[in-house]
């Protein structure tokens, strides 16, 4: 009995099927892109991740070339931290949830991989997207505390407002409404960020600090980055963004109510200069 | 004196925690992690995390009893002072996170809500839905951020650590810095600290398939043990009784699962083969309920684990005959369900294709949590009893008062140090608070406090005018171990193309690494499997001395990464398989068939691994815990023999409400 594994053996019996990757490969920033095939065997329960692992063990091609492992960025492997976030078959999705089963059910099907498109490509599938993060201080993304000093509770918030704003903080930054975005552009250049469009996610994250009791102390901070070139007017209200959102964010209500509370921030500061 | 930079190694909880109250107190950090730090480790977390809390108070629990249950929990191998003060310190914790904005769940008063989880009679668990890890970590994110906009915060994300550097010898040496690569230049280079915290979580790739992320390797804390840091209470490994088995990696099915009234049962018949839905509850075997009617499904996961292998391995009732049990919530509101556990729910439906509302998971144990790690010191506090207290049961009186400042001296730059003074490990990676066993929602506690606590010894001891300046310390000090870097990548690199297929491929290795850790160091351990499996890592070792790389690319080259973590994986993986051959008795998480009894005689100690560079292997001793505030007891959680069932059921009814 001590040779018995915590995890069960894969289901005996049927033979193995095989799936065949195409992966959009680069070797760094600046080199030319190429395909790759790959000839995968599926055991039960694949994804596209097991599959990639798969490949980096036995990194030949399907025309028996030797080559490198294909290079990505993974963490979580349930689909909580965005890494490894890429396009699959043309749609953008996370690859640790994309089971080979739902995407690939027959034995000879194909699974196509590339990188993000809107994100500069480190190497094969592996993107920067370090823009979405310094977008996150562009709309002071926090709760302006104290200190962390022990200070008693902070606010009291019913039920309602609570699971409105857990839902909104799911967001995991995993770009895929950027990718679907026709506003939003690769810009590989830090100095560009500022003035392109900021995409949808963290104008949701302002929404969600400007509900905070604390957090709208920076409220018309917020409104002001997002009042400028590359915030909320530059969005064209495609509704893509919300389609593709993994967690189901509701980012048009957000991008709806972050265009409200600008137009009303637009009146009182008229009046106040007055 | 020049500014004095802090140095630390990981973004999760305990490393974030530690760099907001180090940045806080005026001193800069250089913040290194090998993913960005939103997408640690920590995200993972589910359940939620526990505090003394008013209901409960009200209903007789309080932080000396939150201390009582880790202490009981773990075996009795924790020291015990470090654990009175983090429950000590819990409720202020969560005020914190609650004004840093998490999104705990809240009753209809706008209160926070509370659940059942294991090894608790009462419902002191915090939570946001059933990703509370992720929020955690994004309020600490956020916090983070906030000071990398003001300056005091530099990260280094994509940056993996490689090394410590020490200057001295032996007993003599501190901790002076770093040398970190960068993932994608591939640069490496020294950076240096007046004080570095590890802060690099568990190690559960060593055991292949776990419910850890792809980035605990364990390589991280192996380069600390072997640059001389101890390693303390290796063996002790969690496996968690509630995951998904999974091609790539086990996801874990948490246990709130079983603190919202999830029950886990089998077919009474062997091989029953009806869906099962169609099997009535006559002929289901709550096994779990029926062996423990106090904590029923909500027993301590070590025990939880063996009962459930116990059913299935040796009992053959797995569900099918297979290694798999069922965990049960369709008797639950749907609409509740979503609600409470909606992260988990969504998991499961995606992963396993069923929706858990509806149709009971299938789920089987797997490895989950590093208890062991790091060995670090304290200061203790000024709470000494004269005697060692019994039992602490619900509606009695603390000995202590809840005052902060009791088990551990705040501000002591000893807190949570290493034996290398410097050299700090904060959260999953020390080995201070669990003992043998962890408690559901005890690790985010753990690691927040660290980093808020044991931060401001770092501070401290950064401060301290008695201490040499790092920028006293030469230049050559650093620039050999990057050369000592250096060569070995170059040698790995060189490595391409040579070896003997299979034999030399580092991936492979890994796997038969993760095999047979599997098999002989998780739930049943015994002398022959030990034995068996320190030859097995003798035979890996030796394969790994001739590893072959696939890739030579000299930019973003993560096949090198890799093989240089296995080659510090089995290194490590030898010092737990060794402590568990040692430890002749079975203690949590450590079941020895071979020793079945706990045995405090000789084993009430902490076993501390020791690297020995001239055999490359551990030399493990066993080393008092400190103890002195609670009298070890029998760790039964009163597990009935099969008559007289239902003592405590109704007691524990009306108290856990
Ligand atoms: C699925 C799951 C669910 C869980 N649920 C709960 C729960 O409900 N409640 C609870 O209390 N606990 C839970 N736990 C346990 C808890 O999540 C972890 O113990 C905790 O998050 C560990 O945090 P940490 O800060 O110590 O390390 P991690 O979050 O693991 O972070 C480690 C950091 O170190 C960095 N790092 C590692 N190696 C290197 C290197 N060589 N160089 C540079 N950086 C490095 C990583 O990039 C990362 O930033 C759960 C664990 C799992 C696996
Ligand atoms: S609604 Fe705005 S943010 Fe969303 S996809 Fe359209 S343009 Fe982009
Ligand atoms: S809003 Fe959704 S799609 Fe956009 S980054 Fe966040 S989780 Fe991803
Ligand atoms: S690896 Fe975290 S979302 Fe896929």
């Amino acid at each position: 009995m001590t040779t018995a594994t915590a995890t069960p053996p894969p289901t005996a019996g049927k033979a193995m099927r095989t799936v065949h990757f195409r992966i959009k490969r680069c070797d760094g920033p600046g080199k030319p892109s190429r395909w790759e095939s790959f000839n995968v065997p599926i055991p039960a329960n694949s994804n596209v991740i097991s599959c990639l692992q798969w490949i980096a063990a036995n990194p030949t091609t399907a025309d028996g070339k030797a080559t490198t492992p294909v290079v990505w960025e993974s963490s979580c492997l349930e689909e909580v931290c965005g890494a490894c976030t890429m396009v699959i078959n043309g749609k953008v999705r996370q690859s640790c949830s994309c089971l080979i089963d739902e995407y690939a059910p027959n034995d000879g099907d194909t699974v196509t991989l590339e990188p993000m498109s809107k994100f500069p490509v480190i190497r094969d599938l592996w993107v920067d997207r370090t823009r979405m993060f310094a977008a996150l201080k562009r709309v002071k993304a926090w709760v302006p505390i104290d200190g962390t000093y022990s200070l008693g509770a902070g606010p009291m918030e019913g039920p309602r407002a609570s699971e409105t704003r857990y839902k909104l903080s799911e967001c995991m930054t995993c770009g895929c409404c950027m990718e679907a975005c026709p506003q939003y552009h690769l810009q590989a250049d830090p100095a560009g960020w500022e003035t392109s469009f900021i995409g949808a996610a963290p104008i949701s994250q302002a929404r969600l600090f400007n509900d905070h009791g604390t957090g709208k102390q920076l409220k018309s901070e917020r409104l002001e980055a997002l009042m400028g070139p590359g915030g909320i007017n530059d969005c064209g209200n495609a509704q893509n963004c919300v389609q593709v959102c993994p967690k189901e964010i509701p980012l048009t209500e957000s991008i709806g109510a972050i265009g409200r509370a600008a137009t009303v921030e637009a009146f009182r500061r008229f009046f106040m200069a007055k | 004196m020049a500014e004095q930079r802090v140095i630390v190694v990981g973004g999760g909880l305990a490393g974030l925690a530690a760099s907001v109250r180090i940045a806080e107190a005026g001193v800069p950090v250089d913040l290194f992690s090998m993913c960005p730090v939103k997408r640690s480790h920590s995200v993972c977390a589910q359940g939620g995390i526990n505090a003394c809390n008013e209901v409960a108070r009200q209903q007789g629990y309080s932080e000396y009893q939150h201390f009582d249950e880790t202490i009981y929990g773990g075996d009795y191998l924790a020291d015990q002072a470090p654990v009175l003060e983090m429950a000590n310190w819990a409720p202020r914790i969560i005020d914190l996170l609650d004004r840093m904005g998490v999104p705990f769940n809240r009753t209809n008063e706008g209160r926070r809500d509370l659940r059942l989880f294991g090894g608790s009679l009462f419902k002191r668990t915090h939570f946001a839905g059933a990703t509370t890890g992720q929020q955690l970590l994004y309020a600490l994110d956020e916090q983070t951020r906030r000071h990398e906009d003001d300056g005091k915060i530099t990260k280094y994300e994509w940056w993996e650590f490689l090394w410590p550097v020490l200057e001295g010898e032996g007993s003599d040496a501190r901790c002076v810095g770093i040398v970190a690569q960068d993932m994608r230049t591939m640069q490496i280079r020294a950076f240096r600290g007046a004080a570095v915290v590890m802060a690099t979580g568990g190690n559960g790739l060593i055991f292949g398939q776990s419910t850890n992320s792809v980035i605990c390797t364990g390589g991280a804390a192996s380069r600390c043990y072997q640059a001389g840091a101890w390693y303390g209470n290796a063996e002790m490994i969690q496996v968690h009784p509630t995951a998904i088995p999974g091609a790539d990696k086990c996801r874990l099915m948490s246990e709130s699962a079983r603190g919202e009234g999830g029950r886990v049962w089998v077919p009474r018949k062997a091989g029953d083969a009806r869906t099962p839905k169609s099997i009535p509850d006559a002929e289901r075997w709550y096994f779990l309920e029926e062996r423990y009617p106090k904590y029923g499904n909500l027993v301590p996961r070590d025990i939880a684990t063996r009962e459930i292998f116990d059913v299935c391995v040796n009992e053959k009732m797995g569900v099918g005959g297979g290694n798999m049990v069922y965990l049960d919530l369709t008797h639950k509101d749907p609409d509740y369900l979503t609600r409470k556990l909606g992260g988990i729910m969504d998991i499961y439906e995606k992963f396993a294709g069923d929706d858990p509302r509806f149709t009971p998971m299938k789920i089987f144990p797997a490895v989950h949590y590093t208890m062991g790690g790091m060995w670090t010191t304290y200061a203790p506090g000024s709470y000494t009893p004269a005697t060692p207290h019994g039992e602490h049961k619900p509606g009695m009186v603390p000995p202590v008062d809840t005052e902060v400042g009791r088990g551990m001296a705040y501000g002591d730059p000893r807190n949570m140090s290493t034996n290398i003074p410097g050299l700090y490990a904060f959260g999953e990676v020390n080995f201070a608070y669990h003992g043998a066993t962890r408690l559901g929602a005890n690790a985010l506690l753990s690691c927040i406090f660290d980093g808020l606590f044991c931060g401001v010894g770092v501070v401290n001891h950064v401060n301290d005018a008695g201490i040499k300046p790092v920028e006293d310390v030469p230049q050559s000090v650093y620039d050999a171990v990057v050369r000592q870097e250096e060569a070995k990548c170059e040698r790995l690199i060189a490595s391409a193309g040579t070896g003997d297929g299979p034999a030399h491929n580092a991936y492979i290795i890994g796997k038969e690494m993760g095999e047979v850790m599997t098999s002989a160091s998780t739930v049943v351990k015994t002398e022959k499997g030990l034995e068996n499996c320190l030859g097995k890592l003798d035979e890996l070792r030796n394969r790994y001395a001739n590893v072959s790389l696939s890739d030579t690319a000299t930019w973003t080259n993560q096949a090198l990464s890799y093989a240089r973590a296995v080659g510090d994986m089995l290194v490590l993986a030898e010092a737990i398989a060794k402590a568990g051959l040692l430890r002749k008795e079975s203690r949590g998480s450590h079941y020895r068939t071979d020793y079945q009894d706990r045995d405090d005689e000789n084993f009430w100690r902490a076993s501390v691994s020791r690297f020995n560079p001239q055999t490359g292997k551990a030399d493990v001793s066993f080393e008092e815990v400190k103890a002195g505030l609670v009298e070890p007891r029998a760790r039964t959680y009163g597990k009935q023999a099969n008559e007289d069932k239902s003592e405590n059921k109704q007691e524990v009814a009306a108290s856990a409400s």
